[in-house]
């Protein structure tokens, strides 16, 4: 996902006051990312862990049901918010069947 | 809303510029002051501490263990919406400065006074600007006053500029540390504060800390945003120019005293014009006076806003002069023209064909007497300068022993 057009100078209150409280959401960090985490849904087994240890939230539980190769079945699956997610990689250590791969970022 | 014009009851007071000040605080109702001692300034939190202690000031007297806790503790009092003030000089204003850039940075409409003084090492207690002109670059708005009760008047003033929503930048004012700090003059000083109150009235209504309306102060602001809020205080820099302007001017209905970005004696028809500041004017003017009597074609000049810095005035009041002298009080080392003030009246010239040519002297170092005499010598030399025709590209350091300019 790419950065979200800024506010001009103009619009942004004097002296850098944040005005409204719980705004980390708008905040891009996904340009952090030396390595990005790729999930592969046909090796997870919807454990969650990744979702409980992610630091910045960026693991989001879809309603998608999907069916592995092997013929699993699961009722949701995982997506990452790239917008958000700095790399850090603490769900590819933490998966406990080494479903997360950490590929380098190349643009 | 306007003030009108009514009439003022004033009274009297042999004040000195310190006490002048700290009668101005009185009058504004400010309501916090943070104070570490420094001389030349201490009187003026001295005398406060008295107007507090008398009942004469509903205020917060902060006493605190530095000058960098000063301005700290003026910040956060600043932040929650109330007027705070405090006051330094030299070394106190050195550790201050990584501050004057937060408060500036916040928006935080601090007043504050400076009587300038010199730099150590060697230890001086005495005067010159190397204090004031270090803090160019800070975004404070910057005056510089002549007389004690200019001082009374400009911090009137500073506290209707910094607190004007289109500014809220803080604004420091400066004048020399004992040769107008600790000289006793008549000022006028109204009866009733409540014509001081109603001319600048607070402004609470700005961003602050506020329990029932939280919002977050000092934030961080990474590549993608932080040369937008610098822009911000560019801008707002360059608004304060029109808003002194028009705060003078209201000043003068209300009050009577007119001040102006840079005031001029005998500068019609003069060859040269020097130009200066802060209380030595008094000095250059007498002497300016005089050699006018006498039929010589020089005239005089006195910058008050020293940032934002008035270009199109100086242009306007020193653009018909053949040479312009700038005594400047401060030397920027290293610098071949190395007075603060000179480099910057030079640019305000910059590509103009008619421009006057500038000369750069530095006086008054470490408040190394100047009287009529050096200011009479000055202007022979700035004459032989012009019939020589070729302008020093290097500051003279008048005074020096040892050196000479022929």
């Amino acid at each position: 996902m790419a950065e979200k057009e800024l506010p001009p100078y103009n619009k942004l209150p004097p002296g850098a006051v944040v005005l409204e409280p719980g705004n980390m959401a708008e905040r891009y960090t996904g340009d952090w990312r030396i390595f990005r985490p790729v999930l592969n849904q046909d090796k997870c087994i919807r454990c969650l862990l990744c979702w409980v240890f992610c630091p910045d939230d960026a693991f989001e539980i879809v309603e998608e049901p999907y069916t592995t190769k092997t013929g699993r079945r699961y009722k949701f699956s995982l997506k990452i918010d790239y917008y958000h997610c700095k790399g850090c990689g603490i769900c590819v250590e933490e998966c406990p069947v080494n479903a997360i791969d950490f590929v380098e970022e190349v643009k | 809303m306007a003030v009108q014009k009514a009439e003022i009851k004033w009274k009297r007071l042999p004040l000195s510029t310190n006490y002048a000040v700290a009668y101005a605080v009185k009058d504004l109702d400010v309501d916090v002051v943070s104070a570490y001692p420094i001389t030349p300034q201490t009187t003026v939190v001295e005398k406060i501490a008295e107007f507090i202690a008398d009942g004469e000031l509903d205020a917060e007297m902060i006493h605190v263990e530095s000058e960098h806790s000063a301005l700290s503790a003026a910040a956060g009092a600043s932040a929650t919406g109330v007027r705070a003030f405090t006051a330094t000089a030299s070394q106190g204003l050195e550790l201050m400065h990584e501050v004057l850039h937060i408060v500036s940075g916040l928006r935080l409409p601090i007043v504050m006074t400076v009587a300038t003084r010199a730099l150590s090492a060697p230890i001086s207690i005495w005067n010159d600007y190397s204090d004031l002109m270090n803090t160019r670059d800070t975004s404070w708005i910057t005056l510089i006053v002549s007389s004690a009760q200019e001082a009374y008047d400009a911090v009137v003033e500073a506290y209707k500029v910094a607190e004007d929503p289109e500014i809220l930048l803080p604004v420091m004012v400066g004048y020399d540390g004992y040769i107008m700090s600790h000289t006793y003059e008549p000022v006028l000083v109204p009866e009733d504060p409540t014509i001081v109150r109603e001319f600048a009235p607070k402004n609470y209504d700005r961003i602050k800390l506020d329990p029932d309306r939280p919002v977050t102060f000092g934030t961080i602001a990474d590549p993608n945003w932080y040369y937008e809020f610098k822009y911000q205080q560019v801008e707002a820099m360059m608004r304060a120019l029109k808003k002194i302007e028009e705060v003078n001017e209201e000043f003068y209905k209300v009050f009577g005293r007119r001040y102006k970005h840079i005031e001029t004696c005998c500068t019609d028809d003069a060859d040269v014009i020097l130009l200066t500041y802060g209380g030595i004017y008094g000095t250059f003017l007498e002497a300016v006076r005089k050699m006018n009597s006498n039929g010589e074609k020089v005239g005089v000049a006195r910058l008050r806003t020293w940032r934002p810095f008035p270009a199109e005035d100086i242009v306007k009041a020193l653009g018909s002069a053949r040479l312009v002298v700038v005594a400047d009080r401060a030397i920027s080392y290293g610098a071949r023209i190395a007075g603060p003030v000179a480099l910057e009246v030079m640019s305000s010239f910059y590509g103009d064909p008619d421009a006057p040519q500038v000369m750069s002297v530095i006086v008054g170092i470490g408040q190394r007497r100047v009287t009529e005499k050096t200011v009479a010598e000055i202007v022979d030399y700035a004459f032989r300068v012009l019939e020589r025709g070729r302008v020093p590209r290097e500051s003279l350091y008048w005074g020096v022993r040892g050196v000479r300019y022929e």
